[in-house]
């Protein structure tokens, strides 16, 4: 920790909703960020497959989360992002950061951080790089709060 | 079930085998090797995963009298093997509205390929209809999208079903898309006994895998052994199911774990079809494989070998089979998606290249090679191109199909095959001791095991022990982008017109009707539900109606913890 005020962001565990909101079951993925972000001591939220734009809001408000992360592989980001930012929005959430990652081409990056979706890393990131991220937008997420 | 004494006896011979001394190699190692090593400087390390640095005759318990087309058919299934029919050249295609996919199967024939293989959109494969609310962005992404049976008629259009084989990978809803092929087939005037192909229908390996299910398992293997028992009784040229491994080890299963899951997978479709009443040599014959190439090349050619040998004896000595097509394990191979990366994206050809040329020293009978910007993106026209001359250049040019099994006798590679054999033996011992796969399966255990494997290697990749070039060494910064192809959400909405336009010239009653017969079949266990879904998609009946139907009788399934 560099300074008195990240200790007293980190004292409580960050709390991370990670979740797959497409069709699609390809899960290896998924299943090795949880193990990541619970070994750098994070604590991990994981609802199973096909979770909604809807449930996976309503998941985070329930379980208090600082940071959603949201991996996508088969083309659905920008209408899943969409969708997510917008109910985010309507709900007037504050304090939860969203983050991307999976198969995003590279035009369509610039515009998902528009919308608040940062990160978005693909395949090959090395997992300190993504959690070096998440904690940094949980801290953010949680001087919003 | 049957005495773990059978899994155990194989056991302790191939370990017996393995285990075996070897004095001229422990003295060629001491005077030798250890006293290289010992006064060279070695340079730069080179990931290793060999506790040997070479094989002798002593390591491999090679079989001198083995040769190909005969038991145990190690060395292939067929006496001439690629001379008398090379494999099949088959390009997983599918993308857009049933139009689009429709042209690129008609670009790849006329460019030499000789077998079409359909890839679906993630609604159809999840039974879910393009205007359902979860299909908003998905329609057509991964695939092309099939909501009734006139998408269907649109995808066949021009392509007479009697001159084509079609491999469709198809699980969960398998059995509406095989019922549309046949009723696209009988509006052709094409007898459903001449229809060649395949549907994936491997259930097993979703739960395990790809995890695209929509009802519990019990529900799923009823409806995969009504398959079966259809097509042997009136489909003398289908396979009924592709046992598939690709997902599997795509999921992050090593090579022994994908042979032991999928094989362990197979003896479960045997056993469901033996229940059902068929002698194992009326329906084992149409049983196919499916196994991933990736890129460690003899670890593969010896997981095909392996595949072959196990397949043989268990079916001869468990099961009894004496018809040797029985005994032959046929498969259909696909290079590695995950050994692809994003990074320097032409480098996958390369990679594609030596998982393919595997494929073919280890025997395939057919072949998916796949496109180099497939990290990215469904292939272009362009680069799908590319991987099929990759493999024509592998089959005309190098010499590599002129032998049966040219490898076969390598010291090295006789050795891996045993010790990939040992290993799935082990596993199959662990699963009966599970209570067999369905129980093993429903349990996440394989899935705890890939799980494990998966995470493993990403450490190793971390760690650097384990190098791709492009991701965790020679790495480039700013890379200039390659063309990719694009999916619009125009699919969507042609799709949805073109459902609009289904369901309000179909006959409401004859619907209805048909789904209410299907409903009083799924309540009846012994019905084979084939004719059944049958009259519900000639009714133009939607995939999400009769899949739904399902839902009603079977409810859902979540899966296990794996973590």
């Amino acid at each position: 920790m560099e300074n008195g005020k990240s200790l007293k962001f980190y004292k409580k565990p960050i709390r991370v909703l990670l979740a797959k909101p497409a069709i699609d079951g390809h899960d290896r993925g998924i299943y090795i960020l949880a193990r990541a972000f619970r070994d750098a001591g994070m604590e991990v939220i994981y609802p199973g497959l096909l979770p909604t734009p809807e449930s996976i809001v309503n998941t985070a408000i329930d379980e208090d989360v600082d940071v959603i992360a949201i991996s996508l592989l088969n083309g659905a980001h920008m209408a899943v992002f969409h969708k997510l930012m917008t109910l985010l929005k309507k709900r007037k959430v504050k304090g939860i950061a969203v983050v991307g990652g999976g198969i995003i081409p590279d035009e369509d990056k610039a515009k998902l951080e528009k919308i608040g979706v940062s990160g978005n890393y693909g395949p090959g990131t090395p997992l300190s790089v993504i959690i070096e991220h998440i904690k940094k937008r949980a801290e953010e997420a949680r001087s919003e709060k | 079930m049957i005495s773990s004494n059978f899994w155990q006896k194989r056991i302790d011979k191939l370990s017996e085998s393995l285990g075996a001394k070897n004095p001229t190699y422990d003295k060629w190692k001491r005077e030798v090797l250890d006293n290289w090593v010992k006064h060279s400087k070695s340079t730069k390390s080179l990931p290793v995963n060999e506790s040997k640095v070479v094989y002798s005759a002593e390591d491999s318990a090679i079989s001198q009298g083995d040769l190909p087309g005969e038991y145990p058919f190690t060395r292939g299934i067929y006496p001439n093997m690629y001379r008398g029919r090379l494999w099949t050249m088959r390009m997983f295609a599918g993308y857009g509205t049933p139009e689009d996919t429709n042209r690129r199967l008609k670009y790849l024939l006329k460019h030499g390929e000789t077998g079409l293989s359909i890839a679906f959109d993630e609604p159809t494969l999840y039974g879910i209809d393009c205007n359902d609310e979860r299909a908003v962005g998905e329609v057509g992404r991964c695939g092309v999208n099939v909501t009734t049976l006139k998408d269907m008629e649109v995808l066949f259009d021009g392509i007479p079903l009697d001159s084509v084989s079609t491999s469709m990978t198809i699980n969960a809803p398998a059995i509406i898309l095989f019922a549309m092929y046949i009723a696209v087939a009988k509006k052709q005037k094409v007898p459903v006994s001449a229809l060649a192909g395949t549907v994936q229908a491997d259930i097993l390996k979703e739960y395990i895998a790809q995890k695209e299910w929509l009802y519990p398992p019990e529900a799923h293997l009823r409806m995969i052994r009504d398959m079966v028992v259809f097509s042997t009784k009136k489909m003398p040229r289908w396979n009924y199911i592709s046992v598939s491994g690709y997902h599997i080890r795509e999921a992050g299963a090593t090579a022994a774990q994908e042979l032991a899951f999928t094989l362990a997978d197979g003896f479960h479709y045997i056993d469901l079809g033996m229940e059902a009443g068929l002698k194992v040599d009326e329906f084992a014959p149409r049983m196919s494989f499916f196994f991933d190439s990736s890129i460690n090349m003899f670890e593969e050619i010896a997981k095909f070998r392996a595949a072959r040998r196990i397949w043989a004896n268990v079916l001869k000595e468990k099961y009894k089979a004496r018809d040797p097509h029985s005994l032959k394990l046929r498969f259909h191979t696909q290079t590695s998606g995950y050994t692809l990366t994003w990074q320097q994206p032409l480098n996958n050809i390369i990679r594609t290249t030596t998982e393919a040329l595997s494929a073919v020293l280890g025997g395939t009978q057919s072949l998916h090679t796949n496109s180099y910007d497939e990290a990215l993106a469904l292939p272009t026209e362009e680069a799908a191109k590319i991987a099929l001359r990759t493999q024509q250049i592998i089959a005309y040019e190098t010499g590599a199909a002129e032998v049966a099994d040219p490898l076969g006798g390598s010291y090295y590679l006789e050795n891996l095959t045993s010790r990939i054999e040992l290993e799935a033996y082990e596993y199959f011992d662990k699963i009966e001791k599970l209570g067999g796969m369905l129980n093993a399966v429903k349990e996440g255990y394989p899935q705890k095991e890939i799980a494990n494997s998966a995470y493993e290697r990403q450490q190793r990749l971390e760690g650097g022990e384990d190098v791709m070039v492009g991701v965790n060494a020679y790495r480039e910064e700013n890379e200039k982008p390659i063309n990719i192809l694009r999916i619009d959400r125009k699919p969507e909405f042609v799709q949805k017109k073109r459902l609009g336009t289904v369901m309000s010239r179909r006959n409401q009653k004859k619907v209805n009707h048909a789904l209410n017969r299907l409903r009083s079949a799924m309540n009846n266990e012994r019905t084979n539900l084939v004719p059944y879904i049958m009259d519900a998609v000639v009714a133009y009946a939607t995939l999400g109606e009769i899949a739904n139907v399902g839902k009603e009788i079977y409810g859902e399934w979540k899966e296990p913890k794996i973590l």
